[in-house]
């Protein structure tokens, strides 16, 4: 059941798997680059995939890599990458209250496979759809991202400096389009907008002060709260429909509910 | 083990919390008004600030480890305008996307960027 003026589940779930065609794209490239810049550290196949497996974070692997070939304690490693990743929280925070109904166990899972991708891919289809969707989310985690990831990281160690470099085919400005494209998306009032706009800039402003890790967090922290002073009716008059979850047939039940028979919850 | 299998866990390890703690702890599902018109517009913030410094900021990492960001105008500006711009208006993030790539990729193998 869809809320009022959403877009209806299969039509946002074939929008859903178009906008996840080039993250798909862009994580093999990437995932194969990092690959091959593993082996070339050292890595073996096991060590490399390992990495990807367990911390599925590109910034931070690729950040591992050069410092492992560089020979920098383990120790700067790990706070890097604990410095790298933090904008997680972020993420984690805004999606948690559509999937609050999920049980403990699901959301443990689900919490492992958030990244950038994922995140922006499944914020912008519960948008669209008014509530959550958990095939959604594990399509843009699992099927946009961490499959061409894990896959091309294989590839890329087996098959070493053999394929070309992915950025000469642009496959590096994918990343940035399909974030600014989102972020359009998302940009449905006056506030959203001055959040992102104010986001970005200090996103830039600060990871040129500071790190880009820090940049990203603060761009996303501080956007919202400049965007909430704004002056005018309050964001539950502005949007109704803005606490987000909750099915408006059944407000008692929490994200989504199995299919009713010839409901509209046909795949792509 | 493998020796690098144990730094990939240490690194897992600091990382899990920072996806998992929002998503595991309770109530978060039913915060406050306030807090979740907060939510709301952390989506769009987030993205932007992603977007923009993955397009205009380039990290360099120097012998020593030391990061340093600078300031980068390139083709990149224009391909993601233009992945803008027909996202806006031809409702499509593909499209987008592959116009993005082709400006850049063109770029560059003309040598114009």
């Amino acid at each position: 059941m869809n809320a009022p003026g959403a877009m209806p589940l299969s039509r946002a779930r074939r929008q859903l798997v178009l906008d996840g065609l080039g993250i798909v794209v862009t994580a093999a490239g990437f995932g194969f680059v990092y690959g091959v810049a593993a082996a070339a550290a050292g890595f073996s196949l096991v060590e490399a995939s390992g990495m990807s497996l367990i911390v599925f974070a590109g910034a931070a692997q690729f950040a591992a890599v050069g410092y492992v070939a560089g020979g920098f304690p383990w120790l700067g490693i790990v706070l890097l990458t604990a410095f790298l990743n933090a904008r997680h929280l972020l993420y984690s925070a805004a999606i948690a209250p559509w999937l609050a109904g999920r049980r403990p166990a699901e959301r443990a899972v689900m919490a492992h496979l958030l990244t950038d991708e994922a995140f922006a891919l499944s914020i912008s289809h519960f948008r669209r759809v008014g509530r959550a969707d958990t095939w959604g989310y594990w399509y843009a985690a699992i099927v946009t991202t961490w499959i061409p990831w894990n896959v091309a990281t294989i590839a890329g160690v087996v098959v070493g400096g053999a394929l070309p470099d992915p950025a000469e085919f642009g496959l590096d400005v994918v990343f940035p389009a399909a974030m600014a494209g989102l972020a359009v998306g998302l940009a449905t009032g006056r506030r959203e907008i001055v959040a992102a706009v104010v986001g970005a800039i200090l996103g830039v402003t600060v990871s040129l002060l500071w790190d880009p890790a820090v940049g990203i967090v603060a761009g996303g922290l501080i956007g919202p709260l400049v965007a909430l002073a704004l002056p005018g009716p309050p964001m539950a008059e502005a949007y109704p429909a803005a606490p987000l979850p909750v099915d408006v047939e059944h407000p008692e039940r929490l994200v989504d509910e199995p299919a009713p028979p010839g409901g509209d919850r046909g795949l792509p | 083990m493998p020796e690098l299998l144990l730094l990939a866990l240490l690194m897992g390890a600091v990382t899990y919390p920072s996806r998992a703690i929002p998503l595991l702890v309770a109530g978060f599902g039913r915060l406050p008004a306030p807090a979740l018109a907060y939510l709301r517009l952390v989506g769009p913030a987030v993205l932007a600030a992603l977007a923009a410094v993955y397009t205009m900021v380039v990290v360099t990492t120097a012998a020593d480890g030391t990061r340093t960001a600078s300031f980068h105008i390139g083709i990149e500006w224009v391909a993601v305008l233009a992945a803008l711009a027909l996202v806006i208006w031809r409702k499509s993030l593909l499209l987008g996307i592959v116009a993005a790539a082709a400006i850049v990729a063109l770029a560059r193998a003309t040598g114009a960027a």
